[in-house]
Protein backbone atom coordinates (compact mmCIF):
# COMPACT_ATOMS: atom_id res chain seq x y z
CA UNK A 1 0.00 0.00 0.00
CA UNK A 2 2.63 2.73 1.29
CA UNK A 3 4.88 2.09 -2.05
CA UNK A 4 2.30 3.47 -4.24
CA UNK A 5 2.54 6.80 -2.23
CA UNK A 6 5.64 8.12 -4.21
CA UNK A 7 4.40 6.69 -7.86
CA UNK A 8 4.22 9.58 -9.68
CA UNK A 9 0.57 10.12 -10.78
CA UNK A 10 -0.51 9.80 -14.13
CA UNK A 11 -1.49 13.37 -15.91
CA UNK A 12 -5.49 13.74 -16.02
CA UNK A 13 -6.03 13.53 -20.24
CA UNK A 14 -7.19 16.55 -21.78
CA UNK A 15 -11.24 17.36 -21.69
CA UNK A 16 -12.13 16.67 -24.60
CA UNK A 17 -14.08 19.70 -26.23
CA UNK A 18 -18.08 19.75 -24.88
CA UNK A 19 -19.31 18.30 -28.37
CA UNK A 20 -22.57 20.30 -27.45
CA UNK A 21 -22.09 23.87 -27.10
CA UNK A 22 -24.09 25.37 -23.87
CA UNK A 23 -25.84 27.92 -25.88
CA UNK A 24 -28.48 27.77 -26.94
CA UNK A 25 -29.97 25.67 -24.25
CA UNK A 26 -31.56 23.42 -26.34
CA UNK A 27 -35.02 23.40 -24.32
CA UNK A 28 -35.62 25.37 -21.21
CA UNK A 29 -39.26 25.21 -20.16
CA UNK A 30 -41.33 26.12 -16.72
CA UNK A 31 -45.41 25.13 -16.24
CA UNK A 32 -47.36 26.56 -13.57
CA UNK A 33 -50.53 25.77 -12.79
CA UNK A 34 -52.08 28.94 -11.49
CA UNK A 35 -55.03 28.17 -9.10
CA UNK A 36 -54.79 30.15 -6.00
CA UNK A 37 -53.09 33.26 -5.34
CA UNK A 38 -49.79 32.36 -4.65
CA UNK A 39 -49.30 30.40 -7.46
CA UNK A 40 -49.23 34.37 -9.03
CA UNK A 41 -45.82 35.01 -7.10
CA UNK A 42 -44.88 31.46 -7.75
CA UNK A 43 -45.05 32.00 -11.55
CA UNK A 44 -43.93 35.26 -12.05
CA UNK A 45 -40.62 33.59 -9.81
CA UNK A 46 -39.69 30.64 -12.15
CA UNK A 47 -40.21 32.57 -15.08
CA UNK A 48 -37.48 35.38 -14.09
CA UNK A 49 -35.40 32.52 -13.10
CA UNK A 50 -35.56 31.00 -16.28
CA UNK A 51 -34.93 34.31 -18.17
CA UNK A 52 -32.21 34.68 -15.53
CA UNK A 53 -30.39 31.73 -16.53
CA UNK A 54 -30.73 31.81 -20.23
CA UNK A 55 -28.59 34.99 -19.83
CA UNK A 56 -31.59 37.47 -20.58
CA UNK A 57 -30.70 41.40 -19.94
CA UNK A 58 -32.70 42.36 -16.45
CA UNK A 59 -35.22 44.38 -18.43
CA UNK A 60 -36.03 42.01 -20.48
CA UNK A 61 -36.60 39.57 -17.86
CA UNK A 62 -38.16 42.18 -15.59
CA UNK A 63 -40.67 42.68 -18.30
CA UNK A 64 -41.49 38.96 -18.55
CA UNK A 65 -41.70 38.91 -15.20
CA UNK A 66 -44.13 41.41 -15.17
CA UNK A 67 -45.89 40.09 -18.20
CA UNK A 68 -46.47 36.70 -16.53
CA UNK A 69 -47.90 38.36 -13.01
CA UNK A 70 -50.56 40.09 -15.52
CA UNK A 71 -51.79 37.41 -17.20
CA UNK A 72 -51.68 34.84 -14.18
CA UNK A 73 -53.78 37.50 -12.49
CA UNK A 74 -56.15 37.36 -15.44
CA UNK A 75 -56.31 33.69 -15.25
CA UNK A 76 -57.26 33.49 -11.46
CA UNK A 77 -59.42 36.41 -12.41
CA UNK A 78 -61.17 36.24 -15.00
CA UNK A 79 -61.15 32.34 -15.83
CA UNK A 80 -60.42 30.89 -12.02
CA UNK A 81 -57.48 29.39 -13.08
CA UNK A 82 -54.96 27.83 -15.71
CA UNK A 83 -51.62 27.06 -16.94
CA UNK A 84 -48.77 29.30 -17.49
CA UNK A 85 -46.15 28.10 -19.63
CA UNK A 86 -42.66 29.66 -20.59
CA UNK A 87 -40.32 27.98 -23.02
CA UNK A 88 -37.57 29.36 -25.18
CA UNK A 89 -38.20 29.63 -28.73
CA UNK A 90 -35.85 29.89 -31.33
CA UNK A 91 -34.63 33.74 -32.36
CA UNK A 92 -35.42 35.42 -35.43
CA UNK A 93 -32.34 34.58 -37.10
CA UNK A 94 -29.99 31.42 -36.96
CA UNK A 95 -27.03 33.59 -35.24
CA UNK A 96 -29.62 35.46 -32.84
CA UNK A 97 -30.10 33.75 -29.20
CA UNK A 98 -33.26 32.08 -28.42
CA UNK A 99 -36.07 34.19 -26.72
CA UNK A 100 -38.94 33.23 -24.18
CA UNK A 101 -42.60 32.33 -25.44
CA UNK A 102 -45.59 32.97 -22.85
CA UNK A 103 -48.34 31.02 -22.81
CA UNK A 104 -51.43 31.34 -21.02
CA UNK A 105 -54.44 28.95 -21.73
CA UNK A 106 -57.59 28.64 -19.45
CA UNK A 107 -60.79 27.17 -19.87
CA UNK A 108 -62.51 29.84 -18.94
CA UNK A 109 -65.91 31.96 -20.16
CA UNK A 110 -63.57 33.49 -23.17
CA UNK A 111 -63.63 36.92 -24.58
CA UNK A 112 -66.33 37.37 -26.86
CA UNK A 113 -64.36 40.90 -28.24
CA UNK A 114 -60.81 40.78 -28.23
CA UNK A 115 -60.43 44.09 -29.23
CA UNK A 116 -62.17 45.56 -26.69
CA UNK A 117 -60.49 43.32 -24.60
CA UNK A 118 -57.08 45.16 -25.35
CA UNK A 119 -58.18 48.42 -25.69
CA UNK A 120 -56.47 50.88 -23.14
CA UNK A 121 -58.70 51.47 -19.98
CA UNK A 122 -61.28 48.58 -20.41
CA UNK A 123 -61.84 46.72 -17.92
CA UNK A 124 -64.71 43.91 -16.90
CA UNK A 125 -63.45 42.75 -13.58
CA UNK A 126 -62.98 46.38 -11.95
CA UNK A 127 -59.14 46.88 -13.08
CA UNK A 128 -57.78 49.57 -14.43
CA UNK A 129 -57.95 47.99 -17.61
CA UNK A 130 -54.24 47.56 -18.93
CA UNK A 131 -53.22 44.46 -18.00
CA UNK A 132 -53.51 42.86 -21.72
CA UNK A 133 -52.67 46.17 -23.21
CA UNK A 134 -49.44 46.40 -20.86
CA UNK A 135 -48.71 42.67 -21.81
CA UNK A 136 -48.55 43.77 -25.42
CA UNK A 137 -46.52 46.79 -25.04
CA UNK A 138 -44.03 44.50 -22.67
CA UNK A 139 -43.84 41.87 -25.05
CA UNK A 140 -42.40 41.66 -28.47
CA UNK A 141 -44.78 39.03 -30.20
CA UNK A 142 -48.37 38.86 -29.18
CA UNK A 143 -50.96 36.90 -30.09
CA UNK A 144 -54.57 35.65 -28.46
CA UNK A 145 -57.65 33.68 -29.07
CA UNK A 146 -60.64 32.59 -27.64
CA UNK A 147 -63.69 31.04 -28.20
CA UNK A 148 -66.44 31.84 -25.90
CA UNK A 149 -67.65 29.35 -23.30
CA UNK A 150 -64.24 27.31 -24.19
CA UNK A 151 -61.43 29.40 -23.02
CA UNK A 152 -58.54 31.45 -23.94
CA UNK A 153 -55.23 31.54 -24.82
CA UNK A 154 -52.48 34.48 -24.54
CA UNK A 155 -48.89 33.64 -26.33
CA UNK A 156 -46.83 36.38 -26.64
CA UNK A 157 -43.16 36.16 -26.97
CA UNK A 158 -39.79 38.50 -25.32
CA UNK A 159 -36.56 38.73 -27.56
CA UNK A 160 -33.67 38.87 -25.13
CA UNK B 1 -49.03 37.91 5.91
CA UNK B 2 -49.84 41.33 7.57
CA UNK B 3 -47.93 44.04 6.46
CA UNK B 4 -46.29 46.09 10.24
CA UNK B 5 -47.59 49.53 9.85
CA UNK B 6 -44.72 51.72 12.23
CA UNK B 7 -45.38 54.75 13.40
CA UNK B 8 -42.56 57.65 14.05
CA UNK B 9 -44.53 60.42 15.62
CA UNK B 10 -47.33 61.60 13.34
CA UNK B 11 -45.76 59.99 10.24
CA UNK B 12 -46.33 56.34 9.67
CA UNK B 13 -43.64 53.80 7.73
CA UNK B 14 -45.01 50.90 5.85
CA UNK B 15 -42.43 48.72 3.44
CA UNK B 16 -44.20 45.85 1.14
CA UNK B 17 -42.28 43.25 1.09
CA UNK B 18 -42.61 40.62 -1.90
CA UNK B 19 -44.93 37.87 -2.56
CA UNK B 20 -48.21 40.05 -1.39
CA UNK B 21 -51.07 38.46 -2.83
CA UNK B 22 -54.30 40.06 -4.03
CA UNK B 23 -55.99 39.67 -0.83
CA UNK B 24 -52.78 40.81 1.19
CA UNK B 25 -52.93 43.80 -0.91
CA UNK B 26 -56.42 44.85 0.24
CA UNK B 27 -55.77 44.02 3.66
CA UNK B 28 -52.76 46.07 3.47
CA UNK B 29 -54.67 48.81 2.50
CA UNK B 30 -57.75 48.33 4.93
CA UNK B 31 -55.52 48.30 7.35
CA UNK B 32 -53.40 52.00 6.70
CA UNK B 33 -56.34 53.81 5.64
CA UNK B 34 -57.79 52.73 9.02
CA UNK B 35 -54.56 53.09 10.78
CA UNK B 36 -54.72 57.18 9.38
CA UNK B 37 -58.03 57.41 10.84
CA UNK B 38 -57.63 56.35 13.81
CA UNK B 39 -54.11 57.98 14.36
CA UNK B 40 -54.91 61.27 12.83
CA UNK B 41 -51.31 60.88 10.68
CA UNK B 42 -49.91 63.57 9.43
CA UNK B 43 -48.15 61.92 6.76
CA UNK B 44 -47.58 58.23 5.38
CA UNK B 45 -44.21 57.29 3.86
CA UNK B 46 -45.12 53.54 1.44
CA UNK B 47 -41.07 52.05 1.06
CA UNK B 48 -41.49 49.48 -2.20
CA UNK B 49 -37.55 49.10 -2.04
CA UNK B 50 -38.28 45.15 -1.81
CA UNK B 51 -40.53 44.42 -4.92
CA UNK B 52 -38.57 43.55 -7.69
CA UNK B 53 -42.15 43.01 -9.87
CA UNK B 54 -44.88 45.29 -10.04
CA UNK B 55 -48.24 44.40 -12.15
CA UNK B 56 -51.00 46.80 -12.63
CA UNK B 57 -52.95 45.86 -10.11
CA UNK B 58 -49.79 46.02 -7.05
CA UNK B 59 -49.55 49.69 -8.96
CA UNK B 60 -53.26 50.17 -8.66
CA UNK B 61 -53.06 49.26 -4.90
CA UNK B 62 -50.64 51.29 -4.49
CA UNK B 63 -51.79 54.23 -5.84
CA UNK B 64 -54.90 54.10 -4.68
CA UNK B 65 -53.78 53.70 -0.87
CA UNK B 66 -51.64 56.73 -1.36
CA UNK B 67 -54.72 58.80 -2.90
CA UNK B 68 -56.71 57.30 0.32
CA UNK B 69 -54.38 58.29 2.70
CA UNK B 70 -54.34 61.88 0.90
CA UNK B 71 -58.49 61.96 1.22
CA UNK B 72 -57.99 61.72 4.95
CA UNK B 73 -55.89 64.85 5.21
CA UNK B 74 -52.32 63.18 5.54
CA UNK B 75 -49.66 63.39 2.40
CA UNK B 76 -48.07 60.19 1.18
CA UNK B 77 -44.84 59.48 -0.24
CA UNK B 78 -43.79 56.10 -2.25
CA UNK B 79 -40.52 55.36 -1.67
CA UNK B 80 -37.59 53.50 -3.77
CA UNK B 81 -39.06 52.62 -6.71
CA UNK B 82 -36.46 50.34 -8.16
CA UNK B 83 -35.24 51.02 -11.37
CA UNK B 84 -36.30 47.75 -13.55
CA UNK B 85 -39.59 48.90 -12.10
CA UNK B 86 -40.14 52.25 -13.31
CA UNK B 87 -39.46 50.72 -16.60
CA UNK B 88 -42.00 47.71 -16.78
CA UNK B 89 -44.58 50.65 -15.50
CA UNK B 90 -44.15 53.10 -18.07
CA UNK B 91 -43.42 50.68 -20.77
CA UNK B 92 -47.07 48.99 -19.46
CA UNK B 93 -48.62 52.52 -19.39
CA UNK B 94 -48.16 55.85 -17.93
CA UNK B 95 -50.24 56.82 -15.00
CA UNK B 96 -49.85 54.00 -12.82
CA UNK B 97 -47.93 55.07 -10.41
CA UNK B 98 -49.36 58.93 -10.25
CA UNK B 99 -48.65 59.56 -6.27
CA UNK B 100 -45.33 61.58 -5.27
CA UNK B 101 -42.29 59.47 -5.13
CA UNK B 102 -38.92 59.34 -3.77
CA UNK B 103 -35.57 57.64 -3.74
CA UNK B 104 -35.42 56.17 -0.51
CA UNK B 105 -37.50 56.09 3.44
CA UNK B 106 -35.20 59.10 4.24
CA UNK B 107 -35.60 61.27 1.15
CA UNK B 108 -39.34 60.39 1.66
CA UNK B 109 -39.77 61.18 5.07
CA UNK B 110 -37.76 64.36 4.40
CA UNK B 111 -40.57 65.24 1.49
CA UNK B 112 -43.08 64.31 4.47
CA UNK B 113 -41.66 66.69 7.06
CA UNK B 114 -41.68 69.70 4.19
CA UNK B 115 -45.09 69.42 2.84
CA UNK B 116 -46.96 69.43 6.49
CA UNK B 117 -44.27 72.21 7.62
CA UNK B 118 -45.65 74.25 3.89
CA UNK B 119 -49.04 73.18 4.94
CA UNK B 120 -48.88 75.59 7.71
CA UNK B 121 -49.79 72.28 9.92
CA UNK B 122 -48.86 73.44 13.26
CA UNK B 123 -49.56 69.77 14.48
CA UNK B 124 -46.30 68.17 13.77
CA UNK B 125 -44.15 70.71 15.56
CA UNK B 126 -46.16 70.58 18.65
CA UNK B 127 -44.94 67.07 18.63
CA UNK B 128 -42.14 67.32 18.01
CA UNK B 129 -41.46 69.79 21.08
CA UNK B 130 -43.56 67.75 23.70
Amino acid sequence: MMQHQNVPQPMPPERPADPIPSWPPSVASVCVRVETEPDIAAACREIRWLAERMGFARSPAYYLATAASELATNLLIHAGGGWLRAASVAGRHPNEPPGIELVAEDAGPGIADLALALTEGYSTAGGLGCGLPGVERLMDVFAMDSRPGHGTRVRAIKWP
Amino acid sequence: MRIPVLSLGRILLVSIQEDLTDSDAMQFQSDLVERVAETEALGVAIDITALDVVDSYMARVINDTAYMVRLLGAEAVICGVQPFVAMTLIEMGRDLLGADCAFNLEQGLEILKGRIAKRGDTRFDEDEDA
